[in-house]
């Protein structure tokens, strides 16, 4: 007999014939035309050539022939044809839609459905704007059979999807939420997943669905196995149906009706229950089926998040699943704990199970599971576990497939720097992420950690220690030596009394990396050795003649180039004391938003959900959204005061909430002249914004990190009025802000400013 | 469910089943991707991966993959019930089902999913709904022959 491979290679090299297939395949035109039951085995023939992988140009139009054929068969595989291969032929779309609409009105059902069927399966625009108000009506009227009623309903949820705005609400949408109470149970699922999608982008108008979903689901979760026949799974009441009720649940937030919400709550519990009882089946399809009520339900209790008895039982319950022999439970509980770990009453109970979590990530053989296991140990993390999770992280690290590498060294970066008391563990977590996964290390992580060592005195001179130390190593990453560089450059200082790290020791443990650096690097180790000669006058002439070699001078790089020339030109003519004021310690950064969580968000995509940003967002204030103010209270912008009522927004308390009143950075913007005013530049951001108020009368005219300063003109004939609102962008207090508005001289003359 | 994909042990695609609008080009080229990250997982992992965005339901069937791309907020579990509710009902059908059966009998395979699922919703769970159905299209086309023959 025949393989089936054998028969391919038959088929294949019947269509790859010189003269193609097409010979085989003639549909004759005119009075020889085929009749009804060859057109369908040709058209037939032709798409499975199309399934095969071969591309079709031909037979379209019989296929379309066919649709208007008596014979149920031949509209079928007509109906086939067209759903499989679209065409964006408009003669052919016109007659489709005929032959669909012409199907739709007979009263015939199986015609109907077929046609139902096709619009779903195409689900075009076309079609959405011929058939977008019929299938309403056919969803609701009294006659129409359950099981076009059926497809109906999700034909409609498709052209829904993809043209959302052609299928406008109407009266039909209260007589669909009572579908929720039909006989048939089939008409009860297709209706719930309709009414899903709708209620996410109208939830008003399907409110009603609500109290109605959970009485239909008490009824499923508390029936006998008998009663609902063949909608029984394996022992399993309508798991379907119970999956979609609580999906549509999950679209509202617990009901207000304490009846309503009673019976919902001892529906779940219920559902909790039976997970605990031995199950009825050995089959693996009655755990999947019951579980998968069960994972659904926990999705509801975690969007509620209003019952903390629920809460912690569906813990508990998940926690038993960590530990289950088949994986795939294994994997469900620990992506629903992902989400349960953010709730504030269940969070501590989720932290029970961190034992579990990491002896999973230890030991799973499949990486999907382990992945997941790091992303619960991220989302449990707080205060009292951070160093034991962060340790895990970093031993996972050293054996975790590259694929992953990145984003765990996003995740252990934040971790560290989110939770850390001492800062020392801090320094130490980043050198060891650099040392495991150095390449995966991004340029945000090590900025960070250099912007931290600079602002905070106590951990300098630690960090310089540990960096020195790490340089040590035989094979160290290249982005360790960037980092070392940068600190010993700072604070080589702090360590130079020992006679393990003196100067010189430091400087050779440098260069000794030199030439294994790429570029950047060898720029950031001259700037390193220049802030040497500042700090170590004795390895001065050590370092003046390393710049003064032909490799730095004649550096075929142009930044290293002029780096060792400048560099060698200081040292050699600057006094110590210039030299001092130019190479002093970097000042501590200003606080601002973690570059790191936005990479992290970038590449998890939005969905990821993280309770840190909420902490981490800044307070930044939208000044434009302020409100209208007086005109005369732009003189109090002009006032000193500290605590002037800046754009008479009521008083203004310290709290960074509103625009404070003062600031020390006053900042000189003139709105109307050009370059020729003699006050201080515009900052170079602000020409952009300058030219917007050509065609604009609102906008932000110019922000830097501390200030951010909007405009709002109006102008009426001959006069204009304009308001000007100053947003403080750090956390801190303005103190003495000092607005001041010049107009120059050439333009006096042909304008009259009021201020 | 945004597509469903069936496929042998050597990657030949026998059904698919697309419910989002998408390119020629890019359902070869995702088909192709797909097919590859699935046949090189081994036996014993779980049947859930992270693709792109989506989720990805897989199950093996004798010689044949069966695989569903769902949406984030998607129940996996159930998808898997899917799966097999869709085998039980070709199984039904052509009694004792085999991949032969796929491949010769497309045309069927594909009625039967579509009066299962429509739109990528679950439109029918009754096993006895949708092989009734099915029965009486049978039925339809049976009438319908036997009338032409008459008639000729």
């Amino acid at each position: 007999m025949e393989t089936v491979a054998q028969r391919e290679e038959k088929f294949s090299s019947f269509l790859t014939l010189p003269t193609g297939y097409k010979p085989f395949f003639t549909f004759p035109v005119g009075d020889k035309a085929l009749d009804g039951y060859s057109k369908k085995k040709y058209v037939c023939k032709l798409l499975f050539i199309f399934l095969l992988g071969h591309d079709i140009d031909f037979g379209h139009m019989e296929a379309v022939n066919l649709l208007s054929s008596n014979r149920y068969t031949e509209k079928q595989i007509g109906y086939l044809f067209i759903s499989v291969l679209v065409n964006s032929n408009s003669e052919l779309i016109r007659l489709i839609n005929n032959a669909i609409k012409n199907d739709l009105a007979s009263r015939n059902p199986t015609f109907m459905g077929l046609a139902l069927h096709c619009i779903a399966n195409v689900g075009s625009r076309e079609m959405a704007e011929a058939f977008a108000g019929e299938i309403p009506k056919i969803l609701v009227a009294g006659d129409t059979m359950d099981s076009v009623k059926q497809s109906a309903a999700l034909c409609l949820l498709r052209l829904y999807r993809t043209s959302p705005d052609l299928v406008p609400m109407g009266d039909w949408t209260s007589r669909v939420v009572h579908l929720l109470n039909d006989q048939h149970l089939g008409v009860v699922t297709a209706a719930t997943s309709l009414i899903t999608t709708l209620a996410q982008k109208n939830p008003e108008e399907f409110k009603t669905s609500v109290s109605l979903a959970v009485s239909r689901l008490s009824r499923i979760v508390t029936s006998a196995s008998t009663d609902l026949q063949d909608y029984t799974y394996y022992f399993v009441p309508a798991p379907w149906l119970s999956v979609k009720l609580l999906r549509l649940l999950q679209c509202y937030p617990p009901p207000e009706d304490p009846a309503v919400r009673g019976r919902l709550t001892e529906c779940l519990e219920t559902i909790l229950n039976k997970a605990q009882e031995p199950p009825k089946s050995k089959k693996v399809q009655h755990s999947n089926a019951k579980n998968a009520v069960l994972f659904e339900a926990i999705s509801l209790i975690i969007h509620h998040d209003s019952e903390p008895n629920l809460l912690v039982r569906a813990c508990n319950q998940l926690g038993q699943f960590l530990q289950h022999r088949e994986t795939n439970l294994r994997y469900l509980a620990l992506e629903s704990m992902c989400t349960l770990a953010s709730s504030e009453f269940s969070h501590e109970a989720v932290k029970t199970h961190i034992e579990t979590v990491i002896n999973a990530l230890k030991t799973e053989r499949d990486v999907s599971v382990r992945q997941r296991a790091v992303d619960l140990l991220y989302a449990m993390c707080d205060r009292s576990n951070a160093q034991q999770i962060v340790a895990e992280m970093l031993s996972y690290l050293e054996t975790a497939d590259y694929s992953i590498r990145e984003e765990i060294v996003l995740k252990v970066a934040i971790l560290a720097e989110k939770y850390a008391v001492d800062y020392t563990w801090y320094v130490d977590t980043i050198l060891n992420l650099i040392r495991i996964a150095g390449d995966y290390v991004s340029e945000e992580v090590w900025y960070r950690v250099i912007q931290i060592v600079i602002n905070r005195d106590d951990v300098q001179g630690y960090a310089a220690k540990t960096v020195f130390e790490a340089l040590q190593a035989p094979a160290c990453h290249e982005n360790l030596v960037k980092v070392g560089g940068y600190i010993l450059g700072e604070f080589g200082n702090l360590i130079a009394g020992d006679p393990r790290s003196s100067p010189l020791i430091q400087f050779n443990l440098l260069h000794s990396k030199f030439h294994l650096c790429s570029v950047p690097t060898r720029a950031l180790l001259l700037s390193t050795y220049i802030k040497f000669v500042n700090l170590f006058p004795e390895v001065k002439a050590t370092i003046q003649d390393v710049l003064r070699s032909d490799s730095q001078l004649k550096n075929a790089d142009v930044e290293l180039q002029q780096r060792a020339v400048e560099y060698l030109r200081l040292s050699t003519v600057a006094s110590t004391d210039i030299l001092a004021t130019v190479l002093e310690e970097m000042p501590p950064f200003p606080e601002r938003e973690s570059s790191i969580l936005a990479k992290l968000k970038k590449k998890k995509g939005p969905s990821t959900v993280t309770d840190l940003e909420e902490s981490k967002r800044e307070r930044s204030i939208d000044v434009n959204g302020g409100p209208e103010p007086v005109p005369a209270s732009t003189s109090a912008a002009s006032t000193p005061s500290p605590s002037a009522d800046l754009l008479g927004l009521g008083a203004a308390p310290p709290a960074p909430t509103g625009p404070p009143p003062s600031s020390g950075g006053g900042l000189l913007v003139d709105v109307f002249s050009d370059s020729a005013s003699a006050v201080a530049p515009l900052a170079p951001g602000s020409e952009d914004n300058f030219a917007r108020f050509v065609c604009k009368n609102n906008g932000v005219l110019f922000e830097n990190q501390l200030l951010q300063i909007g405009l709002k003109s109006e102008f009426r004939q001959n006069l204009g009025r304009m308001f000007i609102f100053y947003g403080n962008k750090t956390s801190t207090q303005f103190l003495n802000f000092t607005p001041t508005l010049i107009c120059a001289d050439d333009l006096q003359a042909n304008i009259l400013v009021y201020l | 469910m945004q597509f469903m994909l069936l496929f042998s042990r050597q990657g030949k695609l026998r059904l698919q089943k697309w419910y989002v609008p998408l390119s020629d080009k890019e359902k070869k080229k995702i088909t192709r991707e797909l097919v590859q990250t699935v046949l090189a997982r081994k036996p014993k992992m779980c049947s859930f991966l992270e693709w792109r965005d989506l989720k990805i339901v897989y199950k093996r069937y004798a010689s044949l993959y069966f695989c569903c791309a769902i949406e984030d907020q998607d129940n996996e579990l159930i998808t898997l019930e899917i799966i097999h509710r869709y085998v039980e009902l070709l199984d039904k059908y052509f009694g004792s089902v085999c991949e032969l059966d796929i491949i010769f009998n497309f045309e069927k395979a594909y009625f039967i999913l579509d009066e299962f699922l429509l739109g990528g919703e679950v439109q029918e769970t009754s096993k006895k709904n949708v092989l009734k159905a099915i029965e009486q299209a049978d039925l339809l086309q049976e009438v319908s022959y036997l009338g032409s023959w008459k008639e000729n």
